[in-house]
């Protein structure tokens, strides 16, 4: 029986994947751990990178060239289709990066902050506003204050 | 004898109280016009059920299929015995509980009467087609529709005590029918592959004989409506309810839809013939037999009128189940007969109880002393009803109980007759004392200087409206009366099929 | 020219959407766009209905986009199963749209009405497209054209109340990590089969035989798709998003966005990995039942406490995808058609309801509970279609509910598995507590004295009574959709016909 503790030349062969995981599990953890917005997108995006890559070297072929005819029918040619895949991915990564940046910006403008524990405490406070409005019985018209009686 | 064709006249049966919601409905702002419409659809959908019995008489099987639901599952309906009586029972009822109701709603000035009325003649029209239904699944489909438009009559009074209440009423019948009821059924279908009621059952041959007893179970429990203990919590608390809505609950529909249920189950899913066969249903005995004499035995303790009326119910409900658990002919005899009996009696009594309560404002047994002189009517027909669930001969509750004493003997069982006599016993050691309280007590006198003495000096008679003395009296009279009827209906009965039909 | 139609159904039914939603953003007129947005929504009802009639016997439409044929191009693959589920997004939309204009007119500023019916109707787009497709790919790409333009859509509730800005960013980051997920899959099924056409990834499963390539293709699909669809405990997003999005917008994605995630993760799990993919049985019934179970009691535990209806809807739709997810753990005919008839009749209950919320939204300002005090009298049309739609969140028989759970239930029996059977009806009683809660709030409550709430307009009304009937409808003459669910169900199984040893 034969017991293959390390296989080095594995490890190496497969060094692509390893730089994948890498990248991909730090951009994961900025993005589940950061408490700053943007530098969520940020993690987002190297973690959607991270993906390219992937698939962007399994199309690689070791002495492969671009996908050219080129008439010799011994030519190696690296596989065009994850290539082509990843060009769309990186429009829609593109994409949720824009629309999650102007999200931030228009969050920046109502809350005042971009920072996660600041939000979570405004958004509790808002909780805390709803629910005293809820004792009182003014029919709150939610967030437009009219005719709420002079008493306060 | 008008309509020949059963279908339609099935058909107008359900259709006329369901219908007349919305005549109630558009008659809101005329309270006269909308409660004679309640009225008058309860002595229409009356006769059409009349007409309905003379074809089941002539030997007709009066049946209709609406449509599919879900392949192979229909709605239809087909009049078997059993459904019948539970038909003329509750458009019978229907017409003395419309009356009174106009009476007590409006000498209690409760309010929402359209929504009121409404409910109640849907919750009509959910009993007649539970009375109908030709299979499990459109009896399931009216017993839930049953449910939910009773709820707001329990809730009507929108109290936080009566929405309590009413929450107990919901989630006890609703639980019970989805966890339970629903259970049983599908199972059955997957098992059987049919759900329809057939003459002696289907059940037989169809489900590991061992696990019988466990889908009768589910049935018994999952039937809420029958209030067998430990699943009977829900009537007591319903009794926040304004009174014609308890005697709708305890006499016209609901808890009557749930033995009613029961006893076609029994006849007609598992077979009597099946039952007594496997012994399947002993277990039910001892339950039904226990829950009788727990609550007759609770009912002692209880000083409220209506709450001490609740348990009554719940024991006497369970005879019914005791005489499908029995399962033998006299037994099934008995307990159709039995939803009968006990129904005229348990609307009497509780018109009275609202009857009392409407003139005096009193709710405790303890304060009734004396009262039977100043309202005589109302005690008098207590009184009659009494000794109707009592089960003294000649009134209607005698005949029943004596039947199911019959099936108890045809099988043996002893201890069931002896359990049957004590819980007369127990029957007259709750219901007289409130007679005897009302005629013989002599009257608190403090509550005399108390209450409105002038008035009650001026006037003898302190009787309800006339519109709540007049139906508890005629349907105290009908307790009376039931003696003639009480041979047709055994021989009517008779028809229930016990063994499977031969023919194939 | 009506030849030329038929014969291209597929391609139009996404590219239509897809072409009207850039007019809508150049006419910036909210009346104009919403009468684009409507009449596109029911040429593509039209459209998908004669898809259905197409495939409703069994028959299976193979579309080569651009002419170029699978496995290399992109083939829109229509059988009765996403056919049904096409009928279901489309049908949502048009009965959304007329319900939209008042509601929207409200709460989103003029200006901005044009784009936000084009941000619809790129929704509808990618969640059609999601469903048509036969390409792996493609999924991904129509997954991320819906998503993002559901995240701008939920951000638009912002006018109304600023948390629909955070809702929709923690849904973005969320949703991108899902479908991110869900792209990594992809890649490993690609390294592992060469080939991202769905029909040719399942004969190229059962040619090449299972590896750990496959496994770890398996899981990150699963995990993508289960952030998508909302499976507990990936629900994070969910409740926020739905609560603080437009009314009108809660409507549609409510009703179709997870239940299209749900499609998708039947079309992977028994159209590309197989029935009997042994790695799959053993992650259905030891990962998938147990979290269906845990949402079925959870989110409908957590919604019982809820003080906001929108919210609280919210919670029961996570209890909801948890019945749907067990459907397809049973692995069964019974268990796949329950899963399937489920997507229809909780998208066109939760539809309802939402509508409800949507409409006390517009005549009270509030959905939360506490407000809706007596309402029954004063909009006795709102309250009594959410009366409607909440019976059949209990599953009471008459409404579409208790098909579903009907057909649950018995596909729990037909396995002899009684405590998921006793699960099911149980969880559906802590429905009843939820449900009952706003019933008593409507109806058995004085309504405060100085109220100003109406009834509803009738352009918000006839859309609710439309799904409140068809609720019903449905609930009472269920053949028809338990016939195409059938269907849906045995091609999903006849065309996953791979043993594995």
């Amino acid at each position: 029986m034969q017991e293959v503790v390390l296989d080095l030349e594995f490890i190496i062969g497969h060094y692509n994947y390893w730089l994948f995981v890498i990248l991909m599990m730090t951009g994961l953890y900025i993005t589940v751990s950061r408490g700053n917005l943007i530098k969520k997108v940020v993690g987002l995006n190297l973690f959607q990178t991270s993906v390219f890559m992937l698939y962007i070297s399994m199309g690689k072929i070791e002495g492969g060239t671009a996908p050219i005819l080129t008439g010799d029918p011994n030519t190696v040619y690296s596989n065009p289709l994850p290539h082509v895949l990843i060009l769309t991915a990186i429009v829609v990564g593109i994409a949720t990066t824009a629309l999650a940046l102007a999200l931030v910006v228009r969050i920046g403008e109502e809350f005042g902050s971009i920072e996660e524990d600041e939000l979570i405490e405004i958004e509790h406070e808002l909780d805390f506003a709803e629910e005293s409005a809820e004792a009182s019985p003014v029919p709150g018209q939610g967030d437009a204050n009219k005719g709420e009686p002079g008493g306060k | 004898m008008i309509i020949t064709d059963g279908s339609t006249a099935i058909l107008l049966a359900i259709g006329i109280p369901a219908f007349v919601t919305l005549v109630i409905a558009a008659l809101s702002s005329r309270p006269n016009l909308r409660d004679a419409a309640s009225v008058v659809a309860a002595i229409a959908t009356f006769l059409v059920v009349l007409d309905l019995l003379g074809m089941v008489n002539a030997g007709q099987t009066p049946s209709v299929s609406l449509f599919e639901v879900m392949p192979g599952l229909v709605i239809s309906f087909s009049i078997e015995p059993l459904g019948m009586i539970f038909a003329l029972v509750a458009s019978g009822l229907w017409i003395p509980a419309a009356i009174y109701s106009i009476g007590y709603m409006r000498a209690e000035n409760e309010r929402h009467l359209t929504r009121f009325n409404i409910c109640y003649a849907l919750a009509i029209s959910a009993a007649l087609g539970i009375a109908f239904s030709a299979n499990l699944f459109t009896l399931f489909i009216f017993y839930e529709v049953l449910t939910v438009s009773t709820y707001p009559l329990v809730a009507h009074k929108q109290t936080d005590e009566a929405r309590r209440g009413a929450r107990t009423y919901l989630a006890i019948l609703m639980t019970t029918s989805i966890l339970f009821l629903l259970t049983a059924i599908i199972w059955t279908w997957s098992a059987t592959g049919t759900l329809d009621f057939r003459p002696g059952g289907f059940i037989a041959g169809q489900v590991d004989p061992a696990l019988v007893p466990v889908l009768l179970a589910l049935f018994a429990f999952g039937i809420g409506k029958a209030a067998l203990m430990p699943f009977h919590r829900w009537l007591p608390s319903a009794m926040v309810a304004p009174t014609p809505v308890s005697a709708l609950l305890h006499a016209v529909a609901v808890v009557k839809a749930g033995v009613f249920t029961m006893l076609k189950v029994g006849v007609y899913v598992f077979g009597v013939d099946f039952l007594s066969q496997t012994d399947a249903s002993q277990w039910l005995v001892w339950l039904a037999s226990a829950s009788i004499l727990i609550a007759s035995i609770i009912a002692l303790t209880k000083d409220d009128l209506k709450a001490r009326l609740a348990y009554s119910t719940v024991s006497q409900l369970s005879y019914i189940t005791l005489g499908m658990a029995l399962a033998t002919q006299m037994g099934i005899v008995g307990g159709a007969m039995h939803i009968v009996t006990h129904a005229v009696g348990k609307i009497t009594l509780f018109m009275c109880a609202g009857a009392i309560y409407v003139a005096t404002h009193k709710k405790k047994v303890s304060e009734l002393d004396g009262l039977g002189r100043e309202m005589p009517f109302t005690f008098a027909a207590f009184g009659i009803a009494s000794f109707s669930i009592i089960g003294l001969p000649p009134f209607a509750g005698a005949w029943s109980k004596m039947y199911l004493m019959l099936g108890a003997a045809n099988t043996g069982q002893l201890a069931i007759i002896a359990v049957l006599l004590v819980s007369s016993l127990l029957n007259i050691a709750y219901l007289m004392p409130i007679v005897a309280r009302g005629f013989f007590a002599p009257a608190p006198v403090a509550a005399h200087s108390l209450g409105a003495a002038a008035a009650d000096d001026g006037k003898r008679w302190r009787e309800a409206p006339l519109l709540c003395v007049l139906p508890l009296c005629l349907t105290a009279l009908l307790c009376l009366l039931a003696i003639f009827a009480i041979s047709p209906l055994y021989d009517f009965l008779l028809h229930v099929p016990i063994l499977p039909e031969t023919y194939p | 020219m009506i030849d030329l139609i038929a014969k291209n159904l597929p391609a139009l039914q996404v590219v239509i959407p897809l072409m009207a939603a850039p007019v809508c953003a150049i006419f910036n007129r909210s009346r104009l766009a919403w009468l684009i947005a409507f009449v596109v929504a029911i040429a593509s009802f039209a459209m998908s209905v004669a898809l259905l009639g197409q495939t409703l016997d069994g028959g299976i439409i193979s579309y080569h986009l651009g002419g170029w044929a699978p496995p290399i191009g992109i083939e829109y693959r229509v059988d009765v199963l996403n056919a049904f589920v096409l009928l279901i997004v489309s049908g949502i939309a048009v009965v959304t749209l007329p319900y939209a204009a008042k509601s929207v007119a409200q709460e989103i500023p003029r200006e901005k009405q044009g784009f936000f019916y084009t941000a619809f109707l790129l929704c509808l787009t990618g969640l059609l497209g999601v469903t048509i497709t036969g390409d792996a790919f493609n999924v991904f790409v129509f997954l991320e054209i819906s998503s993002l333009s559901t995240y701008a859509l939920v951000a638009t509730g912002a006018e109304r109340n600023r948390r629909a800005l955070t809702a929709a960013y923690n849904y973005l980051i969320m949703g991108t990590v899902g479908a991110t997920f869900f792209v990594i899959g992809l890649g490993l099924l690609y390294m592992a089969t060469g080939t991202l056409n769905m029909a040719d990834l399942a004969h190229q499963i059962t040619l090449r035989g299972d590896t750990r390539m496959l496994h770890m293709g398996f899981a990150f699909v699963l995990v993508g798709i289960g952030l998508k669809l909302a499976m507990f405990p990936l629900h994070l997003w969910l409740p926020n998003a739905y609560t603080f999005a437009p009314s009108a917008v809660s409507v549609f994605i409510s009703a179709t966005s997870t239940k299209v995630a749900v499609y998708v993760l039947l079309r992977f799990m028994f159209g590309i990995f197989g029935f009997d993919y042994a790695y799959q049985q053993s992650t259905l019934q030891y990962v998938l039942l147990p979290l269906a179970l845990l949402a079925m009691f959870a989110a409908s535990l957590v919604a019982v406490f809820q003080t906001d209806l929108k919210r609280m809807l919210a919670y029961s739709s996570i209890a909801q995808v948890g019945y749907m997810l067990l459907g397809t753990a049973f692995m069964t005919q019974t268990g796949v058609m329950a899963t399937v008839i489920h997507l229809f009749n909780h998208a066109v209950t939760k539809a309802t309801l939402f509508m409800v919320a949507g409409a006390f939204v517009y005549s009270v300002g509030s959905s939360k509970i506490s407000e809706l005090k007596g309402l029954g009298r004063i909009m006795p049309w709102t309250s009594a279609a959410f009366v409607v739609g909440g019976l059949s969140l209990i599953g009471i028989p008459l409404t579409v509910g208790f098909v579903s759970k009907w057909y649950l239930v018995q596909a729990a029996l037909e396995l002899g598995w009684w405590p998921v059977a006793a699960a099911i009806v149980l969880s559906s009683l802590i429905a009843i507590a939820y449900v009952w809660r706003i019933v008593e709030m409507l109806y058995l409550h004085s309504p405060s004295p100085d109220t100003k709430a109406k009834e509803a307009p009738l352009s918000m009304l006839v859309p609710m009574w439309i799904l409140a009937a068809a609720t019903v409808y449905f609930g009472t003459h269920a053949a028809l959709t338990s016939a195409a669910a059938s269907r849906a169900a045995s091609t999903l199984i006849s065309t996953s016909n791979i043993i594995w040893q």
